[in-house]
């Protein structure tokens, strides 16, 4: 058996307030997977990618990414986080580059990386400009240039297109298919939206909350390569409804627990 | 362009309107010169003693600009170090208050008398006003990182030296500039009332605040008139110098500029 790229062990995390956010979770992904983590608000699914990439430690259990702790293997990963998170002070190609430069990647090779990199996302016309001169969805594009740039193997993702308009969001979804054809990484995708979940993914994991626990793991049963095209298709609608009934049957089963408990949500 | 034109020109009407209904109202009220004197005594005072006035407003000028340096420098220096040792900055921050409460006419004799007169005293007084403003926005800004940003350059490995000064402190830009708008106001407040207590080198020659007194004394109000004007003047600068600068190294990326790219 090949060895796992991201292997999450028994894990729990209760917050310093007590309130557990997630309860012995276990679960693999394998190499060149793309998983996508789906879950009401409140289920930890944000918390789980902050923990593979050791932003955070768990309370107990083991998390190793690529055979190591995470902290040891960051420089294999890149997050992406909700906001594109860029450095106001900085031009584009200057907030590309950042990850390279604080690794002290010599200045020319740098420079050829990052321009080749805004080339790849479409970026170069506007490499000198500062993100508060671009839309929402462009400084996206600028986080994402910047999170690739440094070739990682694991790509963790948080809600990166959560902040946008659908087609900005339907467009990104489609240029990181694109990537991912190319550069097989693997990715941790945290999403609240089901459309794309299934549109990006190999495998979704739903999430049910308090505390957070795995509810059910299933396969995008769609093929590949995938393109705009397979939004309209029949069995794309199918997957889509398919997956929304499970985080439904999750959800009710949560209101269910809550009225025989006398719980107030 | 012919808008600025005539709104100068609206302006200079109303100066000129104000400086009559002066002018007027001390010979109409019968006035004593050394009581109010009107406007065209005062421009004559600037004119005769030009070479006079100018020295008094250039050695304010240096010890000003001093006070505003050092406290910029130092304050900055502060302000790095309570970002980075979290325990001292809860022990010590308190004291930058006082710093900012402390009447600064009540302490400044005590200064002239420890460092003696002349301008590096003078520039202390004015550094300490100015030093609490820096430190406090300063610090605000040190802190008040995003967390992602600092999630992004943790991912990095980045050192803490590398948080310091690739984020931290460009983070804190703007909140230095508005310390620095503030204390720059101040900053000619501060060597004013220092030179109203350091006694000159020289009899007679000294900065504004020197010269006030001095003036006050010999009952010259025409030329106390002028001095004042010359203080107002030189605080107003100093705030320009300030905005000037906030502009020049902001407005590529904060405030100004807007979304101008179509996607």
């Amino acid at each position: 058996m090949v060895s796992a790229e991201v292997a999450i062990d028994g894990v729990s995390k209760q917050f310093r307030s007590g309130a557990l956010a997630l309860q012995k979770i276990s679960m693999r992904v394998d190499k060149g997977e793309f998983v996508s983590l789906l879950g009401p608000s409140g289920c930890g699914k944000s918390t789980l990618l902050r923990l593979v990439s050791g932003l955070t430690n768990p309370t107990s259990g083991a998390v190793k990414v690529n055979g190591m702790t995470p902290a040891a293997a960051r420089p294999l990963m890149s997050f992406i986080f909700q906001d594109a998170t860029l450095l106001p002070w900085r031009t584009v190609e200057q907030n590309v580059g950042l990850g390279l430069e604080l690794e002290h990647t010599a200045k020319a090779l740098r420079e050829e990386k990052v321009a080749k990199m805004l080339e790849l996302v479409g970026l170069t016309h506007v490499a000198t400009h500062f993100p508060r001169q671009l839309s929402g969805g462009m400084k996206m594009r600028v986080s994402i240039a910047r999170a690739l740039v440094s070739r990682p193997r694991i790509l963790l993702l948080d809600e990166p297109f959560a902040a946008l308009d659908e087609m900005s969001r339907d467009r990104l979804n489609e240029e990181l298919l694109r990537l991912y054809a190319e550069q097989h990484w693997t990715v941790l995708f945290v999403t609240h939206s089901v459309a794309e979940a299934v549109f990006l993914s190999t495998r979704v994991v739903i999430l049910a909350p308090h505390p957070g626990r795995i509810a059910q793991v299933a396969p995008v049963e769609l093929p590949w390569p995938r393109t705009a095209e397979l939004r309209l298709t029949p069995a794309f609608e199918h997957e889509v409804s398919r997956i929304s009934r499970m985080l439904r049957g999750v959800h009710s089963a949560q209101v269910e627990m809550l009225a025989t408990d006398g719980g107030v949500a | 362009m012919t808008r600025l034109l005539w709104f100068a020109l609206k302006s200079m009407v109303v100066l000129a309107g104000l400086l009559a209904l002066w002018q007027l109202a001390v010979i109409e009220l019968k006035i004593p010169q050394y009581i109010l004197p009107g406007p065209v005594p005062v421009a004559e005072a600037v004119v005769e003693r030009f070479s006079e006035l100018l020295t008094s407003f250039v050695l304010t000028t240096e010890a000003a600009a001093m006070g505003l340096a050092a406290s910029v420098l130092i304050g900055v220096a502060v302000a790095l170090v309570f970002a980075q040792w979290s325990a001292l900055r809860q022990l010590l921050f308190p004291y930058t208050i006082l710093l900012q409460t402390v009447p600064i006419v009540a302490i400044a004799p005590l200064i002239i008398m420890w460092a003696g007169s002349g301008i590096y005293s003078v520039a202390l007084i004015a550094f300490i006003i100015c030093l609490a403003p820096i430190i406090a926005n300063t610090t605000q800004g040190l802190i008040s990182v995003e967390e992602n940003l600092l999630h992004l350059f943790l991912m990095h490995n980045a050192t803490r030296m590398q948080v310091l000064f690739k984020l931290r402190l460009p983070n804190a830009m703007p909140n230095l500039f508005v310390g620095i708008r503030i204390s720059s106001g101040i900053a000619v407040v501060g060597a004013i009332v220092g030179e109203l207590f350091a006694s000159s080198s020289r009899v007679g020659v000294g900065g504004l605040g020197y010269a006030i007194t001095y003036a006050s004394a010999q009952l010259e109000t025409d030329y106390l008139f002028a001095l004042v004007l010359a203080a107002t003047a030189l605080g107003f600068a100093f705030f320009f110098v300030g905005m000037f600068l906030e502009w020049y190294f902001l407005h590529n990326w904060h405030e100004s500029s807007r979304s101008d790219i179509p996607e």
